[in-house]
């Protein structure tokens, strides 16, 4: 096991009250894992990856649980103790690499630095394995000398998660890094990806808002919703057979390029505001199938056959009627 | 055949780039025909730099065109008249009332500073002098209810409003003005995915029930075909492939669109590994050469498509810019 997360929770510590963005999340990841995390916009997602990487900032703090990342437990540590971590073990893609580069660097100077501030100062190693990693990601090592303006934007991404294979890491992070992206450059990069990480063997989290993307390329899906885990499988299953009516509705919402063209409803509603959570199941003022216990019983996550859910169907033995289409349509 | 309500003839837009001294020039749009009809959502879907959002600053007069015209119809009987000849202040009002923006970021599009309802009567106040300030109100609430906002909201501020909202907000803006076609740049696409559907059916509502035409900008082939009547593709500054929707889509005939319906996810099939060899670069249209500007990216590219640029001509039931599919022969570049 690579990567254990247990019970881990952050608050926004705020003037009027704390407000909590991951509630209770845990989940393992094994080495070469690729693991997708998908929800909404506020369901907590990217509080999740930085707390895992040890990257929030005050007002966010981690309230509660542990990240044992190769037996040591993260949480807690002080920046010098995690420099030995960062970079070399665990690395981060950022959101957008429009922003996350230096612009007025060139792309080879980035990597230096990186390389420096992680101990490794010989020049010809420094040059060689930055024209390594560029060329892993199919950019000419000429654009070493490039600025980040001159690239476009999917090699500035490419790039980007160059600079996070600087030190052959065991896990890297990824936070929507092709969103920017149009449809071919982002199935491209998506392809490239997994063929790096096959070859170099590093487990992956990736967050996104698009489940599509990652049906192909993850192992395990974690579905999130209000700061919890909704639903936790492996990625063939949940789409396959979705469990969580807001796993449901997510696949819903997408229209489809092939098949009949047939009306969508998607998830009536909008996320919750985590400082105003709903009673009982966070998702019940939008659950379509929703029945009286909802809004006062709380679930907690239950085990169907390998897949986690936190849905009081599941846990009360009472199953989602099939004619779940029929009651949003 | 009716009188289409907006014309694009040979619509080219150029910029200097490179400074003072520089020659360079990039070309945004080259010599693009189209037409929107009355009550249709017409797609426009690209990569990004293939002059997409180039195209609705043209219609929205934030460009002036290098060369070229388009003409906007008042009715069934009006032909057209050429933006270039509306001179006037009241004419140039009258035109952006009823051809508005609805920009792709909601957070950045409205002024966190004033409650929502500051730019929809701002709009009336300009727009329609007629009204009251009372007829204002009356009828800001009621292009508030026509996109799903109950009149509460005007009264909020825009950080009190989601995403969604904030979009619809930009959409009863547009309305305020009475408007006949809406340029909608990528309105969707920073919305949450529960959250675009709501949209994309109240665009169709618009369209069904108020007669509204909109030129949808989008990457997302397939919220496009769930909306739009017609697609137009683009590639580097040009029309690839134009027609009915779904015919399009059913059977692509340009490479490139058909590179671009196989790499649209899709959880429900299998992976198709197809096109993983491209890189999916779009293209600089700097200085171009003639011939066709995909040639780099096409598996199928002949002797011909590096020296002639190939212009847009009807290929069984919608419009195709390609040697290939033109010559009559079957185009399978890209399956999916």
């Amino acid at each position: 096991m690579l990567l254990e997360v247990s019970g881990l929770s952050v608050d926004y510590v705020l003037d009027r009250a704390d407000v909590r963005a991951v509630d209770n999340v845990s989940f393992t990841l094994d080495r070469g894992e690729f693991l997708g995390i998908v929800g909404e916009s506020g369901c907590g997602k990217s509080t999740l990856l930085f707390a895992i990487a040890q990257l929030l900032a005050p007002p966010a703090r981690i309230a509660a649980g542990s990240v044992t990342f190769k037996g040591n437990n993260l949480v807690g540590l002080t920046d010098g103790q995690l420099a030995s971590v960062r970079w070399r073990d665990m690395s981060v893609v950022m959101q957008s690499a429009m922003n996350a580069l230096n612009p007025v660097k060139s792309i080879g100077a980035q990597f230096r630095d990186a390389m420096r501030a992680h101990g490794k100062t010989s020049r010809d190693e420094i040059g060689t394995r930055s024209a390594e990693v560029l060329r892993m990601v199919g950019i000419d090592q000429a654009h070493l000398g490039s600025f980040p303006h001159q690239l476009s934007g999917g090699m500035r991404q490419r790039a980007m998660i160059a600079m996070a294979l600087l030190f052959t890491p065991d896990l890297v992070i990824m936070d929507e890094p092709t969103s920017a992206l149009d449809v071919v450059a982002q199935r491209s990069l998506m392809v490239q990806i997994k063929e790096l990480q096959r070859l170099l063997g590093f487990a992956i989290i990736f967050v996104t808002h698009d489940m599509s993307l990652v049906s192909h390329f993850s192992d395990r899906l974690m579905v999130m919703y209000a700061g919890q885990v909704a639903e936790l499988g492996a990625t063939r299953r949940v789409f396959d057979e979705p469990l969580h009516p807001y796993t449901r509705g997510l696949l819903e919402a997408f229209p489809s390029i092939r098949g009949p063209r047939v009306p969508l409803k998607g998830i009536p509603g909008n996320p919750p505001d985590l400082s105003v959570i709903p009673t009982g199941c966070r998702f019940h003022p939008r659950c379509p199938v929703v029945y009286e216990p909802c809004a006062e019983v709380a679930p907690e996550l239950a085990d169907k056959e390998g897949t986690l859910v936190r849905c009081l169907r599941y846990t009360e033995e009472r199953s989602v009627p099939d004619d779940h289409a029929a009651a949003t349509g | 055949m009716t009188t289409p309500l907006l014309r694009a003839e040979h619509l080219t837009r150029h910029f200097k780039i490179g400074g003072a001294l520089s020659k360079r020039t990039l070309h945004a749009v080259d010599d693009v025909n189209f037409q929107i009809g009355q009550r249709e959502i017409v797609a426009l879907a690209g990569e990004s730099g293939s002059g997409k959002s180039t195209i609705a600053r043209l219609l929205a007069r934030v460009y002036q065109p290098t060369s070229g015209q388009v003409y906007f119809s008042q009715g069934e009987e009006d032909p057209g008249t050429a933006l270039s000849a509306m001179r006037s202040r009241r004419a140039r009002l009258r035109y952006s009332s009823e051809v508005p923006m609805v920009f792709q970021d909601p957070f950045a599009s409205i002024n966190p500073v004033f409650r929502v309802s500051h730019g929809v009567l701002r709009s009336l106040k300009l727009h329609r002098p007629d009204l009251s300030a009372k007829e204002r109100q009356a009828e800001a609430a009621r292009v508030f209810g026509v996109v799903g906002l109950g009149a509460d909201m005007l009264e909020r501020y825009p950080h009190e409003l989601s995403g969604g909202q904030r979009q619809r907000v930009g959409f009863a803006q547009a309305l305020a003005g009475r408007a006949r076609l809406i340029l909608a740049d990528e309105p969707v696409s920073m919305l949450d995915v529960s959250i675009r559907i709501g949209l994309l059916n109240l665009m169709a509502t618009l369209r069904d029930t108020m007669g509204v035409s909109i030129l949808y900008i989008t990457h997302d082939i397939a919220s496009a075909r769930y909306v739009a009547d017609r697609l137009i593709v683009m590639y580097a500054g040009q029309i690839a492939e134009s027609g009915p929707i779904e015919e399009v889509l059913a059977d692509p005939r340009h490479p490139y669109t058909q590179l671009l319906v196989s790499a649209v996810p899709d959880p429900r099939a299998p992976l198709s590994v197809d096109a993983e060899t491209d890189i999916g670069e779009p293209p600089k249209v700097i200085d171009p050469t003639p011939g066709c500007r995909f040639r780099f990216r096409c598996p199928i590219a002949i002797d011909q498509c590096g020296t002639v640029t190939p212009e847009l001509t009807q290929v069984s039931g919608r419009e195709v810019a390609c040697h290939v599919a033109q010559s009559g022969a079957e185009v399978k570049a890209f399956t999916s």
